[in-house]
């Protein structure tokens, strides 16, 4: 067994046939997904769809006050209805242990969605809180019985309006999941003696992920043993908060996701469905199954925090920044919510002697926010990206020069080195493919009949995270592979990826290799977030792959009759299913001849320890890698978004109807879903920019639209074809050169886009949604 | 549509809610199932709950995502916002109807080739629809995208803005919309626009 190594720049490999790094035939190529024939016929289940005899269904009731005490419970229709097992309320419902509060020792403590205790407290801590389930024997049953639920409440002040709570904002504390303030130099002095400035405040909206899988859990008890079946990203820190809570070890836990119908963030976290799932299958001693309703994933699962933010940008005439200030004020909720580090990517983009960031949050009474695809990110680079584009046309300079002419050689705040950034390489060629030199900086320049016609650029910027993972390899004497992990397949093609890189570090097929995930029965996977699971299982995969290629050749030099028997392992190189000496592929010998003639079945490669201490030891050792590798340098996945933007003059209303994305991603391991998730995540942001809002009514805390029907996400019609070109260049500080890129698609988009707008009409917008009132 | 007022546990399998029973025949990917509900059930659910038939995947339940889409002779339908007594005797297609992982219909490959889909929970809802849609294009049914002097019929280019358009009823939050319409497009030049008449024998 041999621990994930930690990361650090690669040693030069002797004999550069790639199969000792991973990197051969399969990684890079637009591999279709290996799951997609079960995809494309409806055969993958998904957390509601796995039979149990006798199932039970359960549905919510939620709070319609934002904060104070329920004093009177009436459950007596309900439970009278028909088909109804069990009415469970904080009278009478079976209490869970609360949860812990973070620590750096136990990651798994960062995946509470809130520190509500529900149905184990009288307190009502948002409106739309769970308290009450309703467990019948249908579907029908339990929803209609839920309506005949009552509650009154005694209720107390509540702080409900963003605005209004705005004055009362914090400073966020510094943390190793938060960043904190940062300054350097006199960022304040220097705006005020700059010749050329701008100053703004840009406002973003309350979102939700909405994946269009509902939120699910089908939870089934026998005895201290929980099997469940949950739409989660992060399968392990799921089954081990479960175990705190229900009071039971983990290792008699099972969680399972092969299939999770998206996340976005929105499954990272452990939401009240899950957790009052097993509560019911614990009171009721059914299977469970509780599929929430649209109104129930918006009512119980947080979304992203609204924000007001102020870019302040100091140049010389020749657009030399000499100060940046981005500072504002985001949302989280009484009862938790995490950060969203709006101004994560000010810190890196541009250099300059004087820069200034700060954060502070607003404690409000509503549903706690949680991390969004590009937290942080995602409306941090709306204000910097359209702030710098607001400073291009003050100084009449053409914004991408304005971009590369402050384009900094080493980390602005703390004068780290980049572990790779070429982000003067994507907009040369984003502004070459996309024709930009032909662009009329005037605004209203480029009119088409009555649509107005405008072209915008922003910078996308994303640092990618790392999670321990440890995955077992299993090489069979019929050549065959299978990988194992408890990792998640969202969406992202993560199955499909791994069987690249198995494929190549072993020098097999991807045909050969078969991969099972989203078991918590399967070593320990990472969390599906932070655009980090690919290059944290990679680690893990090229680890085990080495350790079963090293088990082959110990097996042959052990037989005389082997052309490998005097072959050390550094000399050994892997291809078209055989063990072979460096500079000669067509000696060696096949695994299964190997593993044949040795009478052995099958050999196990593995990463990670099996014992409590050796897990212990394994996180203390990634996290002191991970904070020695955030000291050495910055790693980001960076990118250059082209758009084009008709404004119909006479509705206000904006179309999308061109977009170019460049980026520098590292090395892609699968060319055709790699542009996929790019794409999904420039979508996203075309929703956030142009009609993503999620209402929360200022005096009541509770969310308005809580559907797809009001909640506007870009559909079929909205969207034009989408190009992407990433360079390609693998980074040399991670697992096979890739830097994550579920993330980064999405930084920057609302701001290209509402750069787009003012070049079309003259007219900036500073407050998402573009939506056509604000341009009339 | 027959509705008995009594227990009929042991006749036909189902959980049972009070005395209140709606007995239904669903013809089901050409399989025939007598199913005993809460007359309260959604077509959805039937399928799900009581057929067992999963493929048809349930997004918002009040018709905003078409992820529930399904063929009721022929014809897409939104089957969260159909009670599923109102389809007795009907015949629906499903996404297992269409084609297996063993023998995917044509559509089905089409939108692995072309990544039309990420998580997968949008992507039968998008296929059943897919062939809806190409059966009323090829029946000359009209679109808000259709120019307004262009002929009615099988004449209508099955352009671009036409497919995207005819397929804005299914959301997909992954944004596969490219490779969606990339599959449609691939698929429907394939087979033929011109062909069957209706999309239960371009299905079956």
């Amino acid at each position: 067994m041999t621990q994930a190594p930690e990361t650090r720049r690669p040693r030069q490999r002797p004999a550069d046939d790639g199969t000792q790094t991973g990197a051969g035939p399969a990684v890079g190529r637009p591999v279709d997904r290996v799951d997609g024939a079960a995809k494309t016929s409806g055969a993958v289940r998904y957390a509601a769809e796995h039979p149990h005899p006798r199932l039970a269904h359960g549905t919510l009731v939620h709070a319609t006050i934002a904060r104070g005490r329920i004093t009177a419970v009436d459950t007596g229709a309900a439970e009278a209805a028909d088909g109804v097992i069990a009415v469970l309320t904080h009278l009478n419902a079976p209490r869970m242990t609360p949860p812990r509060p973070v620590s750096m020792l136990d990651l798994s403590t960062l995946v509470p969605g809130t520190s509500v205790n529900y149905l184990g407290t009288d307190e009502v801590a948002w409106n739309g809180q769970p308290v009450a389930v309703v467990i019948a024997e249908t579907l029908e049953a339990a929803q209609a019985a839920a309506r005949l639920v009552e509650f009154r409440y005694r209720e107390t002040p509540a702080v409900t309006d963003f605005a209004a709570a705005q004055d009362s904002a914090e400073p966020l504390p510094k943390s190793f999941i938060a960043p904190g303030d940062a300054r350097k130099g006199d960022a304040e002095g220097a705006l005020a003696t700059a010749p050329v400035t701008v100053d703004r405040r840009y406002t973003t909206p309350a979102q939700n992920h909405n994946a269009i899988e509902p939120h699910a859990t089908t939870a089934v008890w026998d005895g201290d043993r929980l099997t469940v079946h949950d739409s989660s990203q992060s399968l392990d820190w799921t089954r081990r908060h479960l175990a705190r809570c229900f009071g039971v070890p983990p290792s008699g836990i099972r969680v399972l996701a092969e299939h999770v119908g998206g996340g976005f963030g929105g499954k990272g976290s452990v939401w009240a469905g899950t957790l009052l799932t097993v509560l019911a299958a614990r009171a009721t001693g059914r299977a469970v199954r509780m599929a929430l309703t649209r109104e129930s994933v918006y009512r119980t699962v947080g979304g992203r925090t609204p924000t007001v933010q102020r870019v302040a940008l100091g140049a010389g005439r020749d657009g030399t920044l000499t100060t940046l200030v981005h500072t504002g004020v985001s949302r989280t909720g009484r009862a938790g919510g995490t950060t969203e580090p709006f101004s994560s990517q000010s810190r890196h983009l541009y250099a300059t002697p004087n820069l200034l960031v700060g954060h502070k949050a607003a404690t409000l009474d509503v549903v706690p926010n949680t991390f969004m695809r590009a937290p942080g990110e995602a409306v941090g680079s709306f204000a910097v990206e359209s702030a710098m584009d607001e400073l291009a046309v003050e100084l009449g300079m053409d914004p991408v020069e304005l971009r590369m002419r402050n384009e900094p050689d080493r980390d602005p705040l703390g004068g780290k080195p980049f572990s790779r950034r070429d982000l003067r390489g994507a907009y040369a060629l984003g502004a070459e493919r996309f024709g930009w030199a032909r662009r009329d900086a005037e605004p209203r320049s480029m009119r088409d009949g009555r649509f107005l016609v405008g072209w915008g650029v922003a910078t996308a910027f994303h640092m990618p995270a790392r999670f321990p993972a440890d995955v077992s390899v299993r090489l069979r004497s019929d050549g065959s592979v299978l990988l194992r992990c408890a990792f998640h397949e969202v969406g992202v093609g993560a199955s499909t990826a791994q069987s690249q890189i198995v494929a190549d570090a072993l020098g097999v097929p991807v045909s050969a290799v078969t991969v099972e995930h989203g078991d918590t029965d399967f070593r320990t996977g990472p969390m599906a977030g932070g655009s980090g699971q690919t290059a944290s299982v990679a680690a893990a995969v090229l680890a085990a792959c080495e350790d079963v290629k090293r088990s082959v050749l110990r097996l042959a030099r052990r037989d005389a009759a082997s052309p490998l028997h005097r072959h050390r392992f550094r000399d050994v190189r892997a291809g078209r299913g055989r063990l072979f000496p460096a500079g000669a592929p067509d000696g060696g010998e096949t695994y299964a001849a190997i593993l044949t003639r040795a009478g052995v079945p099958e050999v196990e490669g593995r990463t990670g320890a099996d014992s409590r201490a050796g897990r212990a030891l394994g996180q203390a050792r990634f996290m002191t890698g991970m904070l020695r590798d955030r000291r050495r340098w910055v790693r980001a996945a960076t990118g250059a978004h082209f758009c084009e933007v008709r404004v119909d003059s006479d509705t206000g209303e904006t179309r999308v109807t061109r977009w170019l994305g460049v980026f520098d991603v590292g090395r892609v391991i699968n060319a055709k879903t790699a542009r996929s998730q790019l794409r999904g995540g420039i979508i996203m942001g075309i929703g956030a920019a142009l009609s993503e809002e999620t209402l929360v009514d200022p005096r009541t805390g509770r969310v308005m639209n809580p559907g797809l029907g009001e909640y506007q996400i870009p559909v079929h019609a909205d969207i034009p074809p989408i190009g992407i070109e990433y360079l390609d260049e693998p980074d040399p500080t991670t697992p096979l050169g890739l830097l994550g890129l579920g993330e980064v698609g999405i930084t920057g988009v609302a701001a290209a886009v509402a750069n787009a707008v003012h070049h079309a009409t003259g007219v900036r917008v500073r407050d998402l949604p573009l939506t056509p009132d604000r341009l009339l | 549509m027959r509705t008995v007022f009594s227990y009929l546990r042991g006749r036909i399998h189902t959980p049972q809610i009070g005395d209140l029973v709606a007995v239904i025949d669903l013809h089901v990917n050409g399989t025939p199932h007598r199913v005993g509900l809460d007359p309260r059930t959604s077509l959805l659910d039937a399928l799900r709950e009581q057929l067992g038939l999963t493929g048809t995947k349930k997004g918002c339940n009040q018709g905003a995502c078409g992820a529930c889409t399904v063929l009721a002779d022929g014809e897409r339908i939104v089957a969260c916002l159909a009670l599923a007594v109102q389809y007795d005797g009907r015949r629906i297609t499903t996404i297992e109807g269409i084609g297996t992982p063993e023998e995917p219909h044509p559509l089905q490959r089409a939108f692995v080739r072309f990544d039309g889909f990420q998580c997968g929970y949008c992507t039968s809802g998008q296929i059943c629809s897919a062939l809806g849609m190409l059966a009323e294009h090829r029946a000359g049914a009209p679109s808000a995208a259709t120019p307004r002097h262009a002929a009615a019929g099988p004449r209508i280019a099955l352009s671009d803005p036409e497919i995207k358009e005819r397929m804005s009823g299914n959301l997909c939050r992954c944004g596969a919309y490219e490779g969606i319409a990339d599959a449609i497009r691939d698929a429907a030049a394939a087979t033929g626009t011109a062909g069957a008449a209706d999309a239960s024998e371009a299905v079956l």
